[in-house]
């Protein structure tokens, strides 16, 4: 799955592990259950003089053939579940501690990001905006406050598979952690309109001494 | 129970009289659930080519975006999303509905359970006229000022409420009104065919000798009928919302978004249901009949799928995983999400074991029947990425999404149809179809189908989101693009090829063999009377009694490899 | 000219009657319509309990005058439906027809509490409790009204001496239109 969509989050491989356990486990029952289905065509195929078979599904020896694939799926269905439950709950249930923070805010049709500025501190006089630039260091860990001034937007961030609803009139808290540098797409994975398909944003992950040259470029915020 | 003064058929009726509006005027304004059926099943298929030609438009689009599309021109971002949110919702409501469960439901529910008519045969006129009116209206809705709705078949607020957001609020009131329309059209056939199954049965059918299409259509009816009552209020609230301006689900007023989508996808989830059970107890039938076997374990078959429809009461919010509910909410879903496969895993297996120990021809039903089964586990299996909430945060909203509900729709509403339509076809219009033609378009549509999907499975792991008219401003998606137009190309070959269903369709009506009653040697009752069925389905003194189940096929007692319901013992 | 009836119309494979079986599952579509509206509302006002403001200005006295008329039409019904049971279609459709002045009286003082209300400033829009009160009372309105239409079919019918089986379905209706009154009276009068 790398090949076609890089890993640059912390846990974006765990993503891909649970996609790959999945892969693993369903795709037995399918090959399984496609070969079966394919070999009893053939074999029972009409032949003529033989009659079928009088089976009414009711016989053990029988009934057995579905019971145990039954019971078998359901335990690889728990296996899913805790992998499921696991990535879940340190994507979305938890919040590292931060090194940094910014706040996402969506709208028809673009991306604003405000950054705390030296202070460390949101809604004060050095904050710092960007629009549809997203500018972070690599191995810091981010809080971001998701936000949107209008419709529903997601903040889709593949290569980190990270995404998320923008809800008008609320904030919403995640976080995630830079693992590459390079610049990648942001998306907008939700409909909002007109300009859902060109509301493009581009995350820049900057080593530590590109991103302290981004900072120290600062203009004012009203140049942004 | 007597009914007071109410003129039944007498036993003099040799044939059932003709009555009621005649000529043009019969078709009109007739109550025969034959003639209703035949009215859902064009009119299902014509919204089908209103559909699929906006699939041809925006897959067009999505592979050579910009270019002008032959027959439509070029596709503008607001009409692109006019069309995505346009085709989606005709193919669920005007297409899969209509054909599957109002259509084969009214044809084939008094056939089998050997009645003359449904008990309400008015009622089922005026579903189908509201049907009709909800139709028109969505049709309407694409050619008023501002244009057609776009945001998309589930319509979340506040896109879909505030004017100056969507900026197409003719479009977006005609849309929701249109999708009323069609609720209450079905709420009201349900209620047909329910009352109908349960008492109009004739005498010695019990409970377990209906046939499997008739239980599978009805609790479909069930399971659509007590799903869609919160989301018609939630629409009424929508409708309101848009036009008079309350604030329901508007941040700014008290309201709250996501409000919407739990009375949507509560909805939305059994309803996936409501349309595949009907497709399987199509499929289950033709399976019967060409393997000639008894089907494997139908009480087992039954109960799974008044499980699966019990179970799809609870796991609506995995598509909301990331819009924003509470993240605890998610495990809940994600249990009982993946909980819900094992009863549809079981209806597979169960489905496969009916072939153990048949003698299988290879008609062209069968083939599409066996094809369903096919096709659908691919869509079955992808659900499980999407269950899991920990991989869904990836695949939400990509083309992975959409390639698995192709992989689990195209099977439920266009194999299932052709299905139902190949295989009944001879009972509907008294003729046999061309098999050779049959069978080319067949692969024809089927090739192809996988050739459209795969790929887009494909484009969605590698991140390209949905709902997107042009990528041009995504470089890091940039290197899809060659699957892009192979699923378009290969679309183009499959609707190339549904002109071969048309040929045999008119050369079936006007030169295929005399298809006599039963050319199937079938065992239930829709196959005991004239192909088609005369007004009334049998002479009045000659309404079936039934003896046995519909799948006594290869019973040791017998000679014949198959033992009608209808013959006495 | 009228349509005959096909014979399925009058088999009974579970011995309760056709007709019977509609309505309930009629009900069962409408309990949950009804009941998706209501649990949005109880969803929201439990989040906005500033709601109480607005919901302390509905008349709880003209509420539970509504609530008694609805139950007394729901009294007539059953008494129709027991003069039905004994052949009587005419005085099963005397007492439909008291049903259904109850429900025009019940529509009336709506009508009149309405306007009070809309002309003191208190609209669909004026906020969330009003958007859901004027909605919830309203798709209940409507239902009070084509109930009483429909029962006058059933009454004038009845009177002639036909379908007077008609009378306890429109009555069984009856039932469930007051019982949707009876959760929507606390929800919008009762509890402030």
């Amino acid at each position: 799955m790398e090949r076609l969509i890089p890993q640059a989050s912390s846990y974006a491989a765990s993503v891909d592990g649970l996609i790959l356990l999945i892969t693993v486990l369903v795709g037995f029952w399918f090959l399984v259950a496609q070969g079966m289905f394919f070999w009893l065509i053939w074999r029972f195929r009409a032949k003529p003089g033989v009659k079928t078979q009088y089976v009414t599904g009711e016989e053990k020896h029988l009934k057995r053939w579905i019971n145990i694939p039954h019971a078998l799926v359901l335990v690889c269905d728990v296996v899913i579940v805790i992998g499921a439950i696991q990535v879940w709950y340190n994507i979305k249930l938890r919040l590292p501690d931060a090194d940094a923070s910014v706040r996402i805010i969506g709208q028809q049709w673009a991306w604003v990001f405000q950054y705390p500025g030296l202070d460390g501190k949101l809604d004060t006089d050095d904050d710092r905006y960007t629009t549809d630039d997203l500018y972070v260091e690599k191995d810091k860990t981010y809080h971001f406050e998701l936000q949107s001034r209008d419709v529903l937007h997601d903040f889709s961030v593949p290569v980190f598979r990270l995404k998320q609803d923008a809800i008008p009139g609320r904030t919403i808290t995640g976080w995630f952690r830079p693992t590459r540098t390079g610049t990648f797409d942001i998306q907008c994975a939700e409909i909002c309109g007109l300009g859902h398909g060109v509301m493009a944003g581009r995350i820049h992950v900057q080593d530590a001494s590109q991103y302290a040259a981004w900072v120290a470029d600062a203009r004012p915020a009203s140049d942004q | 129970m007597a009914q007071a003064a109410a003129p039944t058929h007498g036993p003099e009726d040799r044939a059932h009289a003709p009555h009621g509006p005649q000529g043009l005027l019969k078709y009109l304004w007739s109550t025969d659930h034959k003639v209703i059926a035949m009215q859902y099943l064009f009119t299902g298929m014509a919204m089908a080519l209103v559909g699929g030609f906006m699939a041809y438009v925006f897959r067009m689009q999505g592979a050579f975006p910009g270019r002008s599309v032959p027959g439509f021109g070029v596709v503008t971002s607001g009409q692109y999303n006019a069309l995505i949110t346009n085709h989606g919702s005709i193919m669920i409501f005007w297409v899969a509905m209509p054909i599957l469960i109002a259509a084969f439901g009214n044809y084939l529910i008094p056939l089998m359970i050997g009645a003359d008519d449904m008990v309400f045969p008015r009622l089922n006129r005026l579903s189908y006229q509201l049907f009709l009116l909800s139709a028109l209206v969505i049709l309407a809705s694409l050619v008023v000022e501002g244009g057609g709705f776009g945001g998309a078949w589930t319509a979340y607020p506040p896109l879909s409420t505030h004017p100056a957001y969507n900026l197409t609020p003719l479009g977006a009131s005609l849309w929701i009104g249109a999708v009323a329309l069609e609720f209450v059209a079905f709420l009201l056939g349900g209620i047909n065919f329910i009352t109908t199954l349960m008492n109009a049965r004739a005498p010695g059918m019990k409970a377990y000798d209906i046939p499997m299409v008739c239980w599978m259509i009805v609790i479909a009816s069930i399971l659509f009928m007590l799903s869609v009552g919160p989301l018609i209020a939630g629409a009424v609230m929508l409708f309101l919302d848009q036009a008079v301006g309350t604030g329901f689900y508007d941040p700014a007023r008290g309201g709250d978004p996501i409000l919407w989508q739990h009375l949507f996808w509560f909805f939305g989830h059994p309803e996936v249901y409501v349309v595949l059970l009907p497709a399987v107890g199509i499929v289950l039938e033709i399976i019967a009949t060409f393997a000639r076997k008894k089907l494997f374990g139908y009480k087992l078959m039954l109960y799974t799928a008044v499980a699966t429809g019990v179970l799809s009461f609870f796991v609506w919010a995995h598509h909301q995983f990331i819009a924003g509910i509470d993240p605890r909410m998610a495990n809940i879903f994600t249990v009982t999400t993946l909980l819900i496969s094992v009863p549809i895993a079981e209806l597979i297996f169960v489905m496969i074991a009916t072939l153990y120990g048949g003698s299988i021809t290879l008609t062209t039903p069968m083939l599409w029947a066996l094809s369903f089964i096919a096709e659908f586990m691919i869509g079955g299996v992808t659900g499980i990425y999407l269950g899991a909430s920990g991989s869904d945060i990836y695949f939400h909203d990509t083309y992975f999404v959409l390639a698995h509900f192709h992989y689990t729709f195209f099977p439920i509403a266009i194999i299932g149809g052709f299905a139902a339509f190949t295989y009944w076809f001879p009972k509907m219009f008294g003729r046999m179809m061309n098999d050779r033609l049959g069978k080319i378009h067949f692969w024809g549509t089927v090739i192809p189908f996988n050739f459209i999907f795969i790929p887009l499975f494909i484009t969605g792991i590698g991140g390209d989101q949905r709902r997107v008219f042009n990528y041009a401003s995504f470089p890091g998606q940039a290197h899809l693009a060659p699957l892009r137009v192979m699923a378009t190309v290969a679309l183009l070959v499959m609707l190339a090829f549904q002109i071969f269903f048309f040929w045999n369709v008119i050369w079936g009506l006007r030169k295929g063999p005399k298809a006599g009653k039963n050319p199937w040697r079938s065992n239930t009752l829709e196959w005991t009377t004239d192909s088609p069925p005369p007004h009334g389905n049998w002479p009045v003194d000659e309404m079936p009694k039934v003896y046995r189940g519909p799948y006594e096929y290869g019973h040791p007692d017998r000679d014949d490899d198959y033992w009608p319901q209808n013959l006495p013992a | 000219m009228r349509a005959s009836r096909p014979i399925a119309t009058t088999r009974s494979a579970t011995g309760i009657p056709t007709g019977r079986l509609a309505v309930w599952w009629v009900l069962a579509s409408e309990v949950v319509i009804f009941g998706g509206l209501l649990a949005s509302y109880l969803m929201h006002r439990l989040g906005h309990p500033e709601w109480a403001n607005a919901a302390a200005v509905t008349n709880t006295w003209i509420g539970a005058f509504n609530t008694l008329v609805l139950l007394s039409s729901s009294f007539t019904a059953v008494l129709a439906h027991q003069a039905a049971e004994h052949g009587d279609g005419k005085k099963a459709a005397r007492f439909l027809l008291f049903t259904m002045i109850g429900a025009a009286t019940f529509i009336g003082v709506k009508s009149f509490e309405w306007y009070h209300e809309i002309s003191e400033g208190y609209t669909i829009t004026s906020n969330g409790f009003w958007s859901f009160y004027y909605t919830a009372a309203g798709l209940h309105a409507l239902h009070v009204i084509a109930g009483a239409v429909i029962m006058g079919f059933v009454a004038r019918d009845a009177a002639r001496g036909r379908e007077l089986q008609r009378v306890e379905l429109i009555g069984i209706y009856w039932h469930f239109v007051d019982a949707v009154w009876i959760f929507l009276f606390p929800l919008l009068y009762i509890a402030k």
